[in-house]
């Protein structure tokens, strides 16, 4: 049963095409993520379905009601803002208790929701400052209670942490499930940083130029992607791509020249024709180092060690380098001749237009 | 060494302001305490305080301290109230935007004398005047504006003069305020009044700081307008401390008195500025 569903949206601005027809359901109590790189619409999106923005086409309907209209102050939708932007001469409390006080509710209902919220974000002790007076993670706390403290039907997050320092995003990232988990509303979260809408989305949406890409479990995006789009857009580091020619059709396998050496690739993965010349797609992790007979081989290039892990970057020719994941503690060196296997199960084909063409196995 | 090559530099600078300040505050001093009379040349003995009770008795004395207080406080609520809701009109996009906020700004760059006369011979003249225009197709007589209400008529001219200003400075502190910050009291349920009286009210509390400051150093001070418009009459009515003054030196030649209304008057400043700086001083420090 779908609680918000967005049909046909469109927004134009003068002489731009911003949302080119959108269409999502998002259920009750859903975390739904939009990712896309800048300029993809994710921010407009957001800002339509808050009534900040107006759309120039389509509808929104919210728990059965249209709200394409309706002004933003009464889609019953709170909003989390990059900038938090708290009111700065209004104390914690008085931020915390703004909409509620606007709305008239008596003032002991107020105090007593003001301070569950406070005690749940650990605020009790800062009711009585000014926003300019905490700490950035405070001031996103804050920014979080005053959404909260509504208990409003969805809650929107525009790139909530993209203002914190690293190690501050990733504890907030962890509150932010765990208030996902504990309150059960419907949350729409918009980022543009892949690790967070992995970690947090039941949902991913991913946008591009104004349309959506592909929606799926972060998963089912990482592993089967739509289109090349996505497949380079999740996972760090990039899926590498090298361009295939020849292709020889066996009986039950495509025979892939790739770079001089032929990969085989099982026939009944391949869905719709097959075209004159594929882009083959293959992750870092899904290839590894042998001594011998290996499927490509190249010179280590340079190593980034990263502790729990390395990547190696290989120069296969010319022009054609790609990354590959090592442990930790290789024993590779720069400029090194290394052979590789690939897992060939885990292989994406695209065609010429970057849609996907594979198929990946059912899970082992 | 360091620091005396600091203010070694920095003396020339701070002699410049010492002599412009010190040198005028002395000879007021000086003169507010001697007898100098212009018709009586030469006779410029030591009268201890006799010029200041010349003053202060003077009958022109008290309506001319009422007065500057009437036309600084008027102008300051006038600018500032009418300013905020000027500025918060324009402040939104709507066609022709550049063009009125030039016009509502320009009348700031004519000079006083300019904009009295503009006033007096346009607008407020009981035959040729606009506003007698306006009142004789209504069907009504036409009010002479600078001999039946002459300080309301100042008050007018300078609110004209000094509204620009005020606009200036809040469309600028407008354009500062946070978009962000109104979209989420939007999303809180905030009607447009809401985010102006709880929003956009407090984001002005300094530059209103501002403008109440410079505004008063510049309206305790005003002369031309009523110089030019009403010549302080008809009566002491339009007069105030500064045009006062002017009357005891160069009206009835009397320097010893108007120095010693030259002092009264930095000592009204500094009252007024005290009170002034800590009924607005503390939003300054916010």
């Amino acid at each position: 049963m779908s609680y918000l569903t967005i049909t046909d949206l469109q927004k134009h601005y003068d002489s731009y095409h911003a949302l080119r027809g959108i269409n999502l359901d998002i259920s009750e109590g859903e975390f739904v993520v939009f990712v896309g790189p800048s300029g993809c619409g994710k921010s407009t999106l957001l800002r339509t379905i808050a009534g900040l923005e107006s759309s120039t086409g389509g509808s929104i309907e919210l728990d059965g009601r249209d709200i394409t209209e309706v002004a933003s102050s009464k889609r019953d939708l709170a909003m989390v803002f990059q900038s938090y932007a708290l009111y700065p001469h209004m104390t914690v409390a008085d931020n915390l208790s703004f909409a509620l006080r606007l709305a008239k509710i008596p003032d002991a209902e107020i105090q007593e929701k003001v301070r569950s919220v406070s005690a749940s974000l650990q605020l009790d002790a800062l009711l009585e400052r000014k926003p300019k007076e905490l700490s950035g993670g405070q001031r996103q706390r804050v920014a979080i209670g005053r959404a909260i403290v509504r208990q409003p039907k969805v809650f929107l997050f525009d790139e909530p942490l993209s203002n914190l320092d690293a190690a501050l995003r990733v504890q907030m990232r962890l509150e932010l499930a765990r208030l996902h988990k504990k309150l059960g509303t419907t949350m729409i979260y918009v980022t543009h940083d892949q690790v967070e809408a992995m970690t947090l989305a039941d949902r991913v949406v991913i946008l591009n130029a104004g349309q959506i890409e592909q929606v799926g479990t972060p998963l089912e995006l990482y592993r089967q992607p739509n289109s090349r789009f996505v497949a380079e857009f999740i996972g760090t580091p990039k899926m590498n791509l090298i361009a295939a020619n020849k292709i020889v059709r066996h009986e039950d396998s495509l025979a892939i020249e790739l770079l001089g050496q032929q990969i085989n690739f099982p026939a009944n993965r391949l869905k719709g024709p097959l075209p004159d010349s594929v882009v083959v797609g293959i992750r870092p992790e899904h290839m590894s180092l042998v001594e011998e007979g290996g499927d490509l081989s190249g010179r280590i290039e340079l190593i980034e060690h990263l502790g729990s892990e390395a990547y190696a970057h290989l120069q296969l020719s010319s022009d054609q380098t790609i990354i590959i994941k090592a442990p930790a503690r290789t024993e590779l060196k720069d400029g090194q001749e290394v052979s590789l296997k690939i897992d060939i199960s885990e292989v994406i084909l695209f065609n010429e237009n970057d849609r996907v063409i594979s198929v990946i196995p059912e899970e082992v | 060494m360091k620091r005396s090559i600091t203010r070694l530099l920095m003396a020339p600078s701070v002699i410049m302001l010492l002599v412009w300040m010190i040198i005028p505050l002395s000879m007021t001093i000086y003169f507010s305490t001697i007898r100098y009379n212009l018709l009586y040349p030469g006779q410029n003995n030591f009268v201890g305080l006799m010029n200041f009770e010349f003053f202060i008795t003077d009958p022109g004395f008290f309506p001319a301290v009422s007065n500057t207080l009437i036309l600084l406080l008027s102008v300051l609520i006038i600018t500032v109230v009418l300013g905020v809701m000027l500025s918060a009109l324009i402040d939104k996009p709507f066609f022709g935007q550049g063009i009125v906020r030039v016009l509502l700004i320009s009348p700031f760059f004519i000079m006083p004398t300019v904009n009295a006369l503009i006033w007096k011979n346009m607008m407020m003249n009981p035959v040729y005047g606009i506003f007698a225009w306006i009142s004789q197709s209504l069907g009504l007589e036409p009010i002479d504006w600078l001999s039946s209400y002459p300080l309301m008529s100042v008050i007018i001219m300078v609110s004209w003069q000094w509204l620009p200003f005020a606009i200036l400075v809040f469309v600028t502190a407008l354009q500062s305020q946070d978009t962000e910050q109104k979209e989420a009291a939007q999303m809180d349920g905030a009607t447009g009044w809401h985010i102006f009286r709880y929003l956009t009210i407090p984001h002005l509390a300094r530059p209103i700081a501002v403008v109440v400051m410079i505004e008063t150093i510049f309206l305790l001070a005003v002369f031309a307008e009523i110089f030019v418009s009403t010549g302080g009459g008809p009566g002491y009515d339009s007069t105030n401390l500064a045009y006062l003054i002017y009357n005891q030196a160069l009206l009835q030649y009397d320097v010893g008195v108007a120095s010693a209304g030259g002092l009264f008057a930095v000592l009204l400043a500094n009252i007024v500025a005290f009170f002034l700086i800590r009924a607005v001083g503390k939003n300054l420090t916010v």
